[in-house]
């Protein structure tokens, strides 16, 4: 392997690959364990298994290649039938396959460090296989000395080798089989002339007269006198296609004549084990089958339709084709570096920019919203959307892979704390933002682990109480109204409130007198430093609370929310934005500031007017919306852009919506646009103010920060006593 | 002297290192990703010789030796199958199947080459 380069790429590609493999590897071992596989289920593992073991063993990962060897092994008894699987061995293969991805991982990270678990996965894989299959090691296939041709035949380096220089008599003459087979004679004999200096004389005896002559039967035979400076083993590696298919002898003539010739017969044992593997050489063969094909009964077994190849020459040929509801349609893909993709979505971004500027200032010159450059503008601003979106999709991945290993984390810790627990999941399909599901991940473990550990209840418990001994974990994902949600649900006892405001209590989180209610209390859980696991359990005791957990879904631009039925289980809601590039925004002015909310947080706008509004105490102001009334929050001072004004009389009041179904009004003064704002982050450099999320360029090149209405409102709560969410008229 | 391959295997990491192998040593290189897949790209090329893979989705590489060689045109073609068992009945199969011969997986870039010019001349 000369160029480095196009191999650190092909090794690049196959660790891609692999993480395609071993998610077709969990969906398959998915349905054998709903019982929804078919015939084709575990070939789609073995082969998923077997190709990861392929590519392994290309890049010398020795590792790697012997547990997916024994893997594939266990899976090929299953495959033909010498093997139920029954739940434990698919519980087996389960933890193979999380091995497997961990070896994986490893070998891409160049990770030395040992896995200790491989041993035993492979002890207990072996112990299924019962006995001796597993003996067999995959070693002999790995290395690979590259072939000692030594091509420097016409260069005569010296004269005293010319006197060893061994010769040899091969003797060929071909069987009918052997043209069956697709080989060919020429080429062989070539290969042997270019081994050294060769006499090729041809025995045509055999030949009929030409009306007798049957095209395909073979006459001929080639005596081949060969001066070369090679050993038998690697003449006869030249007609290792063919062995069997000829009549081959190969006898020594010395010409230093120090040895007698030695005969031998393809058919026979070779003379020396070494000769045989460094050529890869089977020892012995069974005796030879006759040429009729049989073709491969399990495709046709598994086949349920036939197809015809369009348009193929094969036509007497019926192509045969899985079950095709097993098999996803094959979609073509083009494999794309993320930077390129990056740049992509910056460039979007300053088109979208670029585009509101232009608008801007087409404004600004005075032109009539009718006229031909204002409707060009328009139909520019819904191509730059569309592009947009397209590029955005480009980026957007389903959260499968996010849940199947969060599958493997309810196995983990479920086995951990002797819990039976069954994972549940909805919407693998929903597409977010590659950036989201990354970032993702350790949230999202850190709340399986949660529910796992603390939201459902010990299995006596569960009993106890009627309910199924196993408990349930939820994970579903779907799109709602621009976003994604992400639950997370267990069928447990739900929150113990009593419980979680003593501890909050106890540890000074909360005044003792506090009156919460339900969903204040369940936020609790949120506030750092709390944990209501009375034994740090080997699970969740790591440190990291729900705190991070809300902290990190956050800085997605994403909020967490609670719901909890006593006895039935608790929700936790993760509501997370697309993308993270842009963002519809409402652009609003406060205190002369030009601000942008995040529009799927304005669940309303209204003018304020005097009878609507209400003043229920000092400085708590509330704003009667339909049937109720909503606690007013005054954003520019909250901000501290000025004091509160006496009458928000003629102000623009702002209904938000928080994920916990409660709702506040903000006040601003003016409302100035709706329109898709691109979100800039604001670096660690900045001060992380609350209430601030990101920033962005308007259209006239300033700088407007983007507001996070739920965190200003919830701060606002936290200074001011708690104010009543909902009060009815 | 350019001969053409058609290589069919479901590993993208296969196909890959069966093109990196043989582009440099001059074959024009073809690939497929399945058997189905292989009889399909073979209605529009004509390989010197065709290499493939045993294991693969929808049609096996047995499954596609059949369909090849029930084609009067490439009845005697050169197939190499690539095997990751150097296992006697596995290459025994093979030929049974009208395989030419067999390339052991992970193959020598130079061995695949030799082996390639041995059956294609």
């Amino acid at each position: 392997m000369s160029t480095p380069d196009p191999m650190e790429e092909i090794r690049a590609s196959f660790f891609v690959e692999c993480e395609e493999l071993l998610e077709a590897t969990q969906d398959g071992l998915q349905q054998l364990e709903d019982g929804c596989a078919d015939g084709e289920t575990i070939n789609v593992v073995f082969r998923a298994v077997h190709s990861i073991k392929g590519g392994a063993g290309a890049f010398g990962l020795k590792t790697l290649v012997r547990f997916a060897h024994t893997y594939e092994t266990t899976l090929e008894s299953v495959r033909n039938g010498s093997l139920e699987a029954d739940p434990g061995l698919i519980n087996l293969f389960f933890r193979a396959t999380d091995h497997l991805s961990d070896l994986v991982r490893a070998a891409r990270d160049n990770d030395e460090t040992a896995l200790p678990m491989g041993d035993m996965i492979i002890l207990e894989l072996e112990n299924r296989l019962g006995g001796d299959d597993a003996e067999e090691e995959p070693e002999e296939d790995i290395d690979f000395q590259p072939l000692g041709l030594s091509l420097d035949l016409d260069l005569g380096d010296d004269v005293e080798a010319v006197k060893s220089v061994p010769g040899f008599n091969v003797v060929f003459s071909p069987e009918a089989d052997m043209f069956e087979s697709g080989n060919d004679a020429y080429p062989i004999l070539g290969a042997l002339a270019a081994l050294g200096d060769a006499q090729v004389r041809c025995d045509t005896s055999r030949l009929p007269e030409l009306s007798d002559l049957v095209p395909e039967t073979p006459y001929l035979t080639w005596h081949v006198d060969l001066v070369a400076d090679v050993d038998e083993a690697e003449i006869l590696s030249l007609f290792e296609f063919v062995e069997g298919l000829c009549q081959l002898s190969i006898a020594r003539m010395d010409t230093s004549a120090d040895e007698s010739a030695t005969s031998m017969d393809v058919d026979a044992n070779f003379p020396t084990r070494d000769a045989a593997e460094a050529f890869d050489l089977p020892i012995e063969l069974p005796p030879r089958a006759d040429a009729v094909v049989p073709s491969a009964d399990r495709t046709k077994d598994a086949a349920k339709e036939e197809t015809k190849s369009p348009g193929s020459e094969l036509k007497n040929t019926p192509l045969e084709r899985g079950p095709s509801g097993n098999q996803p349609a094959a979609k073509s893909v083009v494999r794309v570096d993320l930077d390129r993709i990056e740049r992509l979505v910056n460039l979007v971004g300053e088109l979208v920019i670029n585009q509101a500027m232009l608008a801007q200032s087409l404004q600004s010159a005075g032109l009539s919203p009718h006229s031909d450059a204002m409707n060009g503008l328009e139909e520019f601003q819904r191509l730059t959307r569309d592009i947009q979106d397209s590029v955005m999709m480009i980026r957007a991945q389903p959260v499968k892979s996010l849940f199947q290993r969060m599958s493997r984390i309810v196995r983990e810790a479920s086995a951990a704390i002797g819990k039976d627990v069954r994972l549940v999941t909805e919407g693998e399909n929903t597409e977010v933002d590659k950036t989201v599901i990354e970032r993702l991940a350790d949230p999202l473990t850190h709340m399986i682990r949660n529910a796992v550990d603390h939201g459902l209840e010990s299995t006596e418990d569960r009993v106890a109480e009627g309910k199924s001994p196993g408990g349930t974990v939820r994970l579903t994902a779907a799109h709602r109204s621009g976003r994604v949600v992400i639950d997370v649900s267990d069928d447990g006892g739900g929150i113990n409130r009593p419980r979680v405001q003593q501890i909050a209590v106890e540890k000074g989180l909360i005044p003792k007198d506090a009156v919460l209610s339900d969903t204040e209390i369940d936020n609790l859980l949120f506030l750092p430093g709390f944990s209501t696991a009375s034994s740090v359990s080997d699970l969740s005791g790591r440190g990291v609370g729900m705190d991070v957990v809300r902290t990190s879904i956050q800085s997605l631009g994403g909020r967490i929310s609670i719901t909890s039925v006593p006895g039935q289980g608790t929700v936790f809601s993760i509501s997370l934005p697309l993308t993270l590039a842009v963002l519809d925004g409402m652009v609003v002015e406060v205190a002369g500031e030009t601000r942008v909310l995040p529009l799927n947080m304005v669940a309303e706008t209204m003018s304020l007017s005097d009878d609507s509004l209400k003043t229920i105490q000092p400085g708590v102001d509330v704003v009667r919306v339909r049937s109720g009334f909503v606690p007013l929050f005054d954003l520019g001072h909250l901000l501290g852009y000025r004091e509160k004004k006496d009458s928000y009389v003629g102000s623009v009041g702002l209904l938000i919506s928080h994920e916990d179904g409660s709702l506040g009004a903000l006040i601003v003064d003016d409302i100035q646009d709706q329109r898709q704002v691109v979100i800039k982050g604001l670096d660690d450099s900045f001060y992380r103010a609350p209430g601030i999320a990101a920033a962005t360029i308007m259209g006239d090149g300033q700088i407007a920060l983007i507001l996070d209405p739920s965190d200003i409102i919830s701060k606002a709560n936290e200074i001011n006593p708690p104010a009543p969410q909902k009060l009815e008229a | 002297m350019s001969l053409e391959v058609l290589a069919v295997d479901d590993s993208r990491t296969m196909r890959d290192m069966i093109r990196f192998a043989l582009e440099p040593a001059g074959f024009t290189v073809h690939t497929a990703d399945d058997g189905v897949h292989g009889t399909e790209v073979l209605s529009g090329i004509e390989p010197d010789v065709i290499i493939t893979d045993i294991n693969m989705p929808r049609m096996d590489g047995f499954g596609f030796i059949d369909a090849v060689r029930d084609c009067d045109a490439y009845r005697s073609t050169p197939i190499l199958v690539l095997t990751t068992e150097a296992a006697p009945e596995l290459k025994q199969r093979a030929r049974k199947a009208g395989a030419t011969g067999w390339i052991v997986k992970p193959f020598d870039p130079v061995k695949l080459v030799k082996a390639l010019q041995m059956v294609a001349g």
